[in-house]
């Protein structure tokens, strides 16, 4: 790089640059990473220091020989490149006389998708590498989906390698072919097709003298003027809150980025779902106020009346608003070796907000490779599937396809705090704004004042053969005498009907157990003290109940009892058949329980008898009111 | 966003990733180590959240090594800010003697940085500490999230790195464990120049080229800052127009001659340099992958 005459000039003219991020994928061998090594060795961006390193790297680790391989440049893992694969995404950083860039070097690995995923949500173009001699293959597909799914529009098709088949534009031009094909079902993208040789430079920095036939520009000279849609397509304006600042008594402030459109003092504006409404004073920044403030500017709004607006709240005009829904079309791509279960909680990250989340119906997995969909009832890790959601609250929120900032979604996992999935909101089911709850005149409260009772659940978890039926049958029995209303359901029982579609895999217990919950819910509605005795084996799945039901209804009881002592006693002969393998997925044998960490009752059926053990309880419910001392 | 130039972006972008671990971190810290980054990363702090002070202290752990420079400008930035410091320094080191003279560079690093570090963060129980590594630093950074999760050791683990996707951060951790957030990820050297010149943001003067004394070791210039810096037999300082282009411990940082007395000066350089800016760091020479084995271990 040659001396700037004038420094100053020179940063007035860097200070005016704009940033392309863009991400390279490709297949394993495609040259991807060759690619980045050559675009910065070309545009002269390594130094005297990282070029000795990659000399002696070269020796040691390389494929190619006595050369330098640049490769050896991105990857900067100790396994990787010991592996001489990429795992993970790695971020670099160059720039030319014309544009600032940031590439996101992707995995290309079928097992990496989660990482591929994660640089195609921070680029707004995607270089997808295909090797001349190979074509378009699976993997091609497959990274075009992704890119396509986490919302890049802006596709280059680099033929690479293409001094390997003699520079041949029948070659190339039947690629692109296929490509543009394989491309127009990915929606409204826009695809550049370009034959390069990393290996060579040809076509990377500068034209490729022994490609006359290649009419475009080479791919910097591209990617230094191609124009990028900014996110957030229909303009309106969006303001998720992520702080409220409140120095002093005089000053209140709501903090964020501006996720879309513009903003001026004097805009009416709404908070949602708060749908509390006033108008912007000042927008204020440690440089001093604005006049306006544009999209992916992080600012500060004064509002001119003092109301509630929190961390979630989303500020936008009163004329264009955000939509709201508790009930959402997903596309959801899954990340953890956890599977996806419909039915089990996680929390959901949109924009500042987080509520519960639970995938209510599994519509179908989209093979990623092909684009077709199959018939799923779990995703595994790298699955992409279309999925109902349902959340805790009401969700401001724009469709994804209309803006990335508002429409994107993570999901993390109640109890690791993993971030497990990542999804764009498709559209909103529309069950939160026409299925209204049917206001009833006679509630709850009512019916159990007229039985003069504390509705509650019972709910007894522990391992098949602990003694929870035979509790549970004593215990209603002696509520029964104390002329409570009482309704027991039985593990074995609405097996027989309720749920007797489900089996025993983790999914099917998940649903066994959340129509069990409805149910006890709707009895607790009626009334009735409700007593449930299942083996219920995972703590996500019993919090569930817990939640579904008001504070102080849900009574957990841990039927303690060890699993060799349940074996001895096998009622049912099902231990025995569970260790002959006659039966899968048994708890305790060949699938998990888990016990309470703070259940409201824990009984020990080996000092105490069944007897003595609904006694424990009888005394528990006195002890909280729900019988009378 | 087509709108915001390069340098706009990025500061709304680390204002935004500072915004988030504000409202959602029970107890944040900024690690602020007294360089060029920290000063950016300071100054970001005071934008995100005025007109208010940002709503965490800063922490420096002290190795006892540091630039006499680098101390006293610390001292008089927090107190022209009005800023809560907290100053760490692992007095069972410092008992037990440890400096990079005597033990050598890897456990005294180890000694007075990462378990300084380890010690400060779970003394104040901090959930979550801001610091200013860029990925272009180098190359395990590069790979490195934004919001990076240590688990109750303070270890990072790379193959098992929570996937981060738009700006939407996870930074929920359990009891014990941690989050590193590095708001500068995807700022450059040039970058941090371009700003510190933009904003006029104090810096260490030690940055720019004055005459200072100076005697070789390994090929490389250090600065003989105090008299704990060993000396040959007849060897004596020799006065040379030099500056850092990184801050650590004196003796185990490089010094390049230089002609640099301003920001636009260091850019020129900077624009000419055929070296990257690690180079004037000696620990990272120790064995291949070491700043990745140090991160596994706790370090920044």
């Amino acid at each position: 790089m040659a001396e700037p005459a004038d420094i100053e000039a020179y940063l007035q003219q860097q200070a005016a640059m704009t940033t392309l991020r863009f991400l390279t994928c490709g297949s394993v061998d495609d040259g991807k990473s060759t690619l980045i090594g050559r675009l910065l060795f070309d545009a002269q961006l390594i130094f005297d220091d990282q070029l000795v390193a990659l000399e002696a790297d070269s020796k040691r680790h390389s494929t190619q020989g006595s050369e330098l391989d640049f490769a050896l440049l991105v990857d900067g893992l100790a396994a990787e490149r010991e592996q001489g694969i990429t795992i993970d995404v790695a971020y670099r950083y160059f720039a030319t006389a014309k544009r600032k860039f940031v590439v996101a070097d992707t995995p290309g690995h079928e097992q990496y998708t989660r990482n591929m995923a994660s640089g195609a949500s921070h680029s707004e173009l995607a270089v997808i590498l295909v090797d001349a001699r190979k074509g378009v293959l699976t993997q091609t597909r497959r990274h075009s989906a992704i890119a396509s799914l986490f919302g890049i529009r802006r596709f280059v098709l680099a033929v690479n390698k293409m001094d390997l088949v003699g520079y041949d534009q029948a070659v190339f031009s039947a690629i692109e072919a296929e490509y543009r094909a394989f491309a127009a079902d990915l929606g409204d993208i826009a695809v550049t097709a370009l034959p390069i040789s990393a290996w060579k430079g040809d076509n990377v920095t500068g034209p490729s003298a022994a490609m006359p036939w290649h009419q475009g520009p080479a791919l910097l000279p591209f990617l230094e003027e191609v124009v990028v849609e900014p996110s957030g397509g229909h303009g309106a304006f969006r303001l998720p809150v992520q702080w409220v600042n409140r120095p002093n008594l005089d000053f209140r402030g709501f903090t964020g980025t501006v996720a879309g459109g513009t903003v001026r003092p004097g805009d009416d504006v709404v908070a949602l779902p708060s749908g509390v409404r006033s108008r912007v004073t000042r927008i204020v920044t440690y440089d001093g106020d604005l006049d306006c403030a544009e999209t992916g500017q992080a600012v500060t709004l004064a509002l001119a009346d003092e109301i509630d607006v929190s961390r979630g709240d989303v500020l936008c005009h009163r004329a264009h608003p955000v939509q709201l829904s508790d009930q959402l079309a997903v596309h959801l791509l899954w990340m953890s070796e956890d599977d996806l279960i419909p039915g089990r909680q996680y929390r959901l990250k949109s924009a500042t907000r987080t509520l519960d989340c639970v995938v209510t119906e599994l519509k179908h997995a989209v093979n990623i490779n092909t684009l077709e969909t199959q018939a799923a009832k779990k995703l595994t890790l790298n699955e992409v599937g279309v999925a109902n959601i349902s959340l805790s609250e009401r969700l401001a929120f724009d469709p994804f396809q209309d803006s990335a900032p508002m429409g994107g979604f993570i999901l993390m996992d109640r109890r690791s705090n993993a971030t497990v999935g990542v999804g764009t909101l498709d559209f909103s089911l529309r069950r939160a704004d026409n299925v209204a709850w049917q206001a009833l005149t006679i509630d709850k409260a009512h019916r159990a004042a007229l039985k003069h009772q504390r509705p509650c659940v019972i709910w007894l978890t522990g391992l098949s053969g602990s003694g929870k039926s035979t509790i549970a049958n004593l215990l209603e029995a002696r509520l029964h005498d104390l002329h409570r209303h009482t309704y027991i359901l039985d593990g074995d029982n609405v097996r027989h009907g309720l749920t007797r579609d489900l089996g025993f895999t983790e999914a099917d217990r998940v649903e066994n157990v959340r129509r069990i919950g409805e149910t006890a819910k709707l009895m607790v509605d009626a009334g009735f003290i409700t007593i449930a005795a299942f083996i219920s084996p995972y703590r996500s799945e019993r919090r569930m109940v817990r939640e579904l039901l008001e504070e102080g209804e849900f009574i957990e009881v841990f039927v303690s009892t060890p699993l060799d002592v349940c074996e001895a006693r096998d009622p049912k002969g099902l231990y025995q058949k569970a260790r002959a393998g006659e039966i899968e997925n048994f708890t305790g044998i060949d699938a998990e329980y888990q016990p309470p960490v703070r259940a409201e009752l824990v009984l020990d059926t080996v000092a105490m008898n069944a007897e003595q053990n609904a006694e424990t309880i009888l005394d528990h419910l006195r002890g909280i009111g729900v019988l009378e001392v | 966003m087509g709108q915001l130039t390069h340098l706009e972006r990025l500061e709304a972008e680390s204002i935004h990733i500072m915004r988030e671990v504000a409202a959602e971190a029970a107890r944040p810290v900024m690690l602020y180590s007294i360089g060029k980054d920290s000063s950016v990363m300071l100054h970001l702090a005071l934008k995100a959240f005025h007109p208010s002070p940002p709503p965490f202290p800063l922490l420096h752990v002290d190795t006892g090594w540091k630039f006499r420079e680098m101390i006293a400008f610390r001292d008089q930035r927090a107190r022209e800010l009005g800023l809560e410091l907290i100053v760490h320094r692992n007095e069972e080191g410092i008992a037990g003697g440890i400096g990079p003279i005597s033990h050598g560079a890897g456990v005294h690093t180890d000694v007075m940085k990462t378990q300084a570090l380890k010690q400060a963060l779970d003394a104040h129980r901090f959930d979550a500490a801001f610091g200013g590594a860029r990925r272009d630093e180098e190359k395990s950074r590069a790979k490195e999230r934004i919001f990076s999760f240590r688990n109750a050791q303070h270890r990072w683990d790379p193959k098992n790195q929570r996937p981060e996707l738009w700006d939407l951060y996870n930074g929920r951790v359990r009891d014990g464990e941690s989050m590193r957030v590095f708001p500068l990820s995807n700022w450059t050297e040039l970058d941090v120049w371009q700003y510190i010149h933009q904003e006029a943001i104090p810096v260490v003067p030690l940055y720019f080229a004055a005459r200072r004394p100076i005697v070789e070791r390994d090929g490389q210039l250090i600065m003989v800052d105090d008299e704990r810096l060993p000396l040959a037999e007849g060897e004596r300082p020799r006065p040379m127009k030099v500056r850092f282009r990184t801050l650590g411990c004196y003796p185990l940082t490089g010094a390049v001659e230089s002609d640099a007395a301003d920001v636009p000066g260091v850019i020129r350089e900077m624009l000419n340099a055929r070296t990257s800016e690690r180079q004037g760091r000696l620990i990272d020479h120790d064995e291949a992958a070491s700043m990745e084995k140090k991160k596994r271990e706790g370090y920044f």
